[in-house]
């Protein structure tokens, strides 16, 4: 689903398995992990640095090239304004800490 | 239906329930005061208070406002003897609203088990009491409601949190009070949500406001954002805010409140729950119960909550409609969902379908229709330290 017809991700309205294809801006891409419902994939290839669109506006900017159909989350998007804390983080301080 | 009942209380305002509210002032009385309710839980009386022994002008405020919060009949002030909570203060502000009112001092009554056996003698009286009030007749233009989202996820903005907007709109068209809040999760809508300003004066009031939210958050180093967001599908803050923002719906915003603060007639406004100045007790709402508590302080009667990962809660004094995002999470948990938000996913209902359901929930609940976390006997409640400068000029409707 896009949400908006400037935005460069668009979004799952459903849960898919690893290993299914999934037609994103005309190409077909295979899911490598399964996502759940609402995770973004990108529509098409998104150079790093570039600002990541969604609901029509910048919901942060890549961290690294981004090629289309690819799974776009915390590990190639970043905010614009926080930090995204994640439990891995939380894991990090644990192993420094024991 | 246009119209339900309350319960008119001095000030004009009509509750839509007859709660009866057990307060302790102090962690010290918490337990007594928990003893007191629970026999009577399932029979209007709720569990509120206040942890701290250091005064806080904030708390003085929430408690006095939520203690004559128009869903409150009645309250039992519970105070261990040596904190500083200025319960005298309280009871009288109580009294002069007409309540009945009364305060346990655990140390004068003689210990944990006098005080509960007193304590549950005058709540099990002040009920039946309660039980014979009348109610009068509720324009739907006399209802605040109040909107907030927990366990978000990436469905969270598509389905739940537009049809809120939808049902908020209706409310404001009819005359309604909307609260919405949260400004730590608005950080990055701040130019979109300014043009909406009811007045000049008030687009850079909603700018800077943001603002503030996101200096607070920067200095404590986490936004609001959780773990279980990224799990759901959000990425970033910016991501989550337009979200969370559409709940607002599309009326013009009449104005910015604070905690405690009840806007002065209908419309939309925007609650900054940030404190002001230095960043002094922490993060400025440790979870959503401290929020919906703030909700409720603006007056508002009922909370409508959208969730997608499935937040359970619900709150004391005012009931809880959950609007569930997700349409794996509406089936997993279902008991603790009231309205099938995420059909919209799956192409069993429309946006406008489910505003519609929102809206005509809010008058059912308003009417005395329980709502699932009401049934399942959730009312959470919390409050912490903070502090606030009052409110610029800009700020509301003149």
């Amino acid at each position: 689903m896009q949400l908006h017809p400037q935005d460069n991700v668009v979004v799952l309205t459903r849960t898919v398995a690893a290993g299914e294809r999934v037609c994103v801006g005309g190409v077909t891409v295979m899911i490598e992990r399964a996502l759940a419902l609402g995770h973004k994939l990108a529509a098409c290839d998104i150079p790093a640095g570039a600002p990541i669109l969604k609901y029509g506006v910048s919901i942060g900017s890549a961290a690294v090239p981004i090629p289309a159909g690819a799974h776009v989350h915390t590990h190639n998007l970043r905010s614009n304004y926080l930090p995204t804390y994640l439990h891995a983080t939380q894991q990090r301080y644990f192993e420094e800490h024991p | 239906m246009d119209m339900t009942e309350g319960y008119l209380r001095s000030d004009g305002r009509k509750g839509i329930r007859n709660t009866l509210v057990v307060a302790y002032l102090v962690e010290c009385a918490h337990h007594v005061a928990r003893e007191v309710a629970w026999p009577f839980r399932e029979q209007g009386a709720h569990l509120i208070g206040f942890p701290g022994c250091f005064p806080n002008a904030y708390a003085d405020r929430m408690l006095h406002q939520l203690c004559t919060h128009p869903n409150v009949g009645g309250v039992l002030l519970l105070s261990l003897g040596c904190e500083s909570f200025n319960r005298r203060e309280l009871e009288a502000r109580v009294r002069a609203s007409g309540r009945p009112v009364a305060t346990l001092v655990i140390q004068e009554a003689g210990g944990t088990r006098r005080s509960i056996a007193e304590g549950r003698n005058w709540v099990e009286r002040t009920l039946r009491e309660l039980a014979a009030q009348p109610r009068s007749a509720l324009p739907v233009r006399e209802l605040v409601v109040g909107t907030i989202c927990g366990g978000s996820d990436a469905t969270s903005g598509i389905t739940a949190n537009p049809a809120m907007g939808r049902a908020f709109d209706q409310l404001v068209a009819q005359g309604a009070t909307a609260i919405f809040e949260e400004t730590g999760e608005l950080i990055g809508c701040e130019a979109i949500m300014a043009e909406r300003a009811a007045r000049p004066a008030l687009r850079e009031e909603l700018v800077a406001c943001v603002a503030k939210a996101a200096r607070h958050y920067a200095t404590l180093g986490h936004g609001s954002f959780a773990p279980g967001n990224a799990d759901g599908g959000l990425t970033t803050i910016e991501e989550k805010s337009m979200g969370a923002y559409s709940k607002s719906g599309q009326s013009p915003i009449a104005g910015i409140i604070k905690p405690g603060d009840v806007p002065p007639r209908g419309g939309l406004y925007l609650l900054d729950v940030v404190p002001d100045g230095e960043v002094r007790f922490g993060f400025a709402n440790i979870s959503d119960n401290a929020e919906i508590a703030e909700l409720i302080a603006c007056g508002s009667h009922l909370i409508l909550f959208s969730t997608g990962r499935g937040s359970v809660v619900g709150s004391a004094i005012a009931p809880v409609i959950k609007v569930c995002a997700n349409p794996e999470t509406s089936r997993r948990l279902s008991d603790d969902m009231d309205i099938d938000a995420g059909r919209v996913l799956e192409g069993r209902g429309t946006l406008e379908e489910v505003g519609a359901e929102v809206f005509e929930r809010v008058l059912r609940v308003a009417a005395g229709e329980r709502t699932a976390s009401e049934i399942l006997g959730h009312q959470e409640f919390i409050m912490t330290y903070k502090s606030f400068t009052p409110l610029g000029p800009a700020c509301l409707p003149s």
